[in-house]
């Protein structure tokens, strides 16, 4: 007699630890394997789009630091780097340098991050407490910078907000010695394990055309082994140069994605190095008063500069009419700023492209087939950040 | 430069009738089309092996609410094999249909999704268009140019009644947009008489 079989609907989060953040992910389940995946998202959803339109464009900076909050400073950049090619500004060679060795210390953030928690997904603690102690280092050169260790709101139109602070250049290039020590500990941990490789090898697999087909980018797309990185393919600020790898993967599986991640904190760590001894002396933000504040002590001294100091922070600077689309090689893949402006002082349209959004969307294609327990190994490999999908 | 002035000559003698207006601005091309031939435009950007935007990045709109066709939806595009980008737009009124483009590319699910819960713009042949980003129940479109920054509901738990509720927004003072356009540059009307 043949038996008679239920399927089963199981609701994964919205809270849950493997979930990244708050997602509910309804699981439709034959025994132990999963036949659809429907994610709910949008319980993170605070309106920034909206949120912008009402807001200058000096005012919208800090909503970029909420979108991923893991690596604040590559989103500000997506921004900054829009509203440059609108109104033509030429950003200083040494403000250049600083955005790309944050942008770089913001991809380490990330990865760390990512490789660590989806090693704890998969049943190992010991690499995230290794890892996030190097992340607590690399958030003090956030607060040194910018102030502030997550939200830091550095990075402006035309350069950045301030200078290093003396010795900050010295304590990172210590870092950079130190941390590739820190990658081959973790990687003793994981690399060869056993019950690591068990969960992650063959799982999740995504083709080169699929890859390109759901609108993958980053360590998604690479990890299927197609060449592409926005930093090398368009560059953007100083990255033509430096020079660097881009690791890619052969069977765009899980454990690919791993080992792209852990490669390209090596690379990471490489361009801040190389950043750190070409660093230019010079201004750090163009001298376009109309654009960037003037210092504390002109605004003592110059009519002129007072001026400018009170229209940029009542009224702000207003951007030509344009639209543009600019996009940045973030940690997670490719954000893009859709920016349409209509010359006054706040942004008409803002769209955040955020490629966290494309990768979950593919979850029911990864997932299909898969059992239950590789939920959380193809989520943790898609590096997914609710901030960034929900906006 | 010169590969994307090719390109939009290209483009141009291929689709003829169909482009209404092309140009290249921050080395991008930007196309301008008619909402019926969307299908047949995007099927060639995307297979012919001259433009090859085999990739759909984003898929959005923009409202503008004194124009008679509203909206403007925007298709961004990128060719890996030519490391190009393209912007595609063509502009609805408010109650018509845009053809989905599912079909072609299947990660336009969501984005067009996002469009719909945030718009209210209806594609055709859409496999699933639920809303995605907003509330289970939520009411309104919120990016449209006309429905207020603050919303209309707010959400807070009940003690009283021991669950989540769900309220009219009631602000001690109302939301309170500046304006801090130049005082001394004159009104809109003075700017516009000295322009001639």
């Amino acid at each position: 007699m043949k038996k008679e079989t239920k399927k089963l609907n199981l609701n994964f989060g919205p809270q849950h630890p493997a979930a990244h953040g708050v997602l509910r992910l309804i699981l439709q389940l034959d025994g132990e394997v999963v036949e659809k995946a429907d994610p709910h998202i949008g319980l993170l959803h605070r309106g920034t789009e909206k949120l912008i339109e009402h807001k200058t464009y000096s005012q919208a900076i800090p909503y970029f630091d909420r979108l991923d909050y893991v690596a604040p400073m590559n989103q500000e950049h997506a921004f900054a780097l829009a509203i440059e090619k609108i109104l033509k500004i030429k950003v200083p060679l040494r403000a250049q340098f600083i955005r790309v060795i944050f942008c770089e210390i913001g991809r380490i953030l990330s990865h760390i991050l990512n490789v660590t928690t989806q090693a704890m997904d998969v049943g190992a603690l010991t690499p995230t407490l290794w890892g996030f102690e190097e992340r607590e280092t690399l958030m003090g050169f956030y607060e040194r910078v910018s102030g502030s260790r997550l939200h830091a709101n550095y990075f402006r139109p035309g350069g950045v907000y301030q200078d290093l602070p003396t010795g900050l250049d010295n304590d990172i290039s210590d870092f950079c010695i130190k941390f590739p020590k820190i990658i081959d500990d973790l990687e003793t941990l994981l690399t060869d394990n056993r019950i690591f490789k068990q969960r992650n090898v063959d799982i999740g697999i995504v083709s080169k055309q699929d890859a390109l087909d759901y609108s993958f980018s980053g360590v998604m797309l690479r990890g299927s082994g197609v060449a592409w990185d926005l930093r090398k393919s368009q560059p953007y600020d100083c990255y033509e140069q430096v020079k660097f790898k881009i690791p890619i993967g052969k069977n765009g599986d899980c454990y690919d994605r791993y080992l792209c991640r852990i490669e390209e904190m090596r690379e990471s760590v490489n361009i801040i190095n190389q950043c750190l001894i070409n660093l230019p002396k010079g201004p750090i933000k163009t001298e376009d008063g109309k654009i960037s504040p003037p210092k504390k002590k002109e605004i003592k001294q110059s009519m002129e500069a007072l001026i400018h100091h009170f229209k940029l922070f009542t009224e702000g600077y207003r951007v030509d009419k344009d639209e543009i689309y600019t996009a940045v090689e973030a940690p997670k893949g490719e954000f893009g700023i859709y920016l349409v402006s209509d010359g006054s002082n706040k942004p008409y349209k803002c769209k955040i492209r955020a490629p966290g959004f494309s990768h979950l969307q593919a979850m029911d294609y990864l997932i299909k087939g898969h059992m239950l327990a590789d939920v959380p190994a193809v989520l943790g490999s898609m590096d997914i950040v609710f901030g960034e999908v929900d906006r | 430069m010169k590969n994307l002035e090719d390109l939009e000559k290209k483009i141009n003698s291929e689709l003829t009738t169909k482009v209404l207006s092309s140009k290249i601005n921050h080395n991008q091309i930007y196309l301008s089309i008619n909402d019926k031939d969307l299908l047949d435009v995007i099927l060639f950007l995307k297979t012919n092996s001259n433009t090859k935007f085999n990739q759909l990045i984003d898929i959005t709109a923009v409202d503008y609410p004194e124009k008679d066709r509203r909206f403007k939806m925007v298709y961004l595009f990128l060719s890996h094999e030519k490391n190009q980008r393209l912007i595609l737009n063509l502009f609805i009124k408010e109650n018509e249909f845009v053809t989905s483009l599912t079909s072609i590319f299947p990660s336009a699910n969501w984005m067009e999704r996002e469009v719909f819960d945030m718009y209210g713009i209806e594609f055709n042949n859409h496999p699933d268009l639920r809303r995605i980003l907003t509330d289970y129940n939520f009411k309104g479109y919120p990016l449209r140019k006309d429905f207020p920054l603050t919303g209309y509901n707010e959400v807070r738990y009940s003690e009283d009644e021991k669950k989540v509720i769900y309220e009219k927004v009631k602000l001690e003072q109302n939301y309170r947009n500046f304006d801090y356009e130049s005082p001394w540059e004159g009104t809109k009307y003075i700017k516009d008489q000295s322009k001639d």
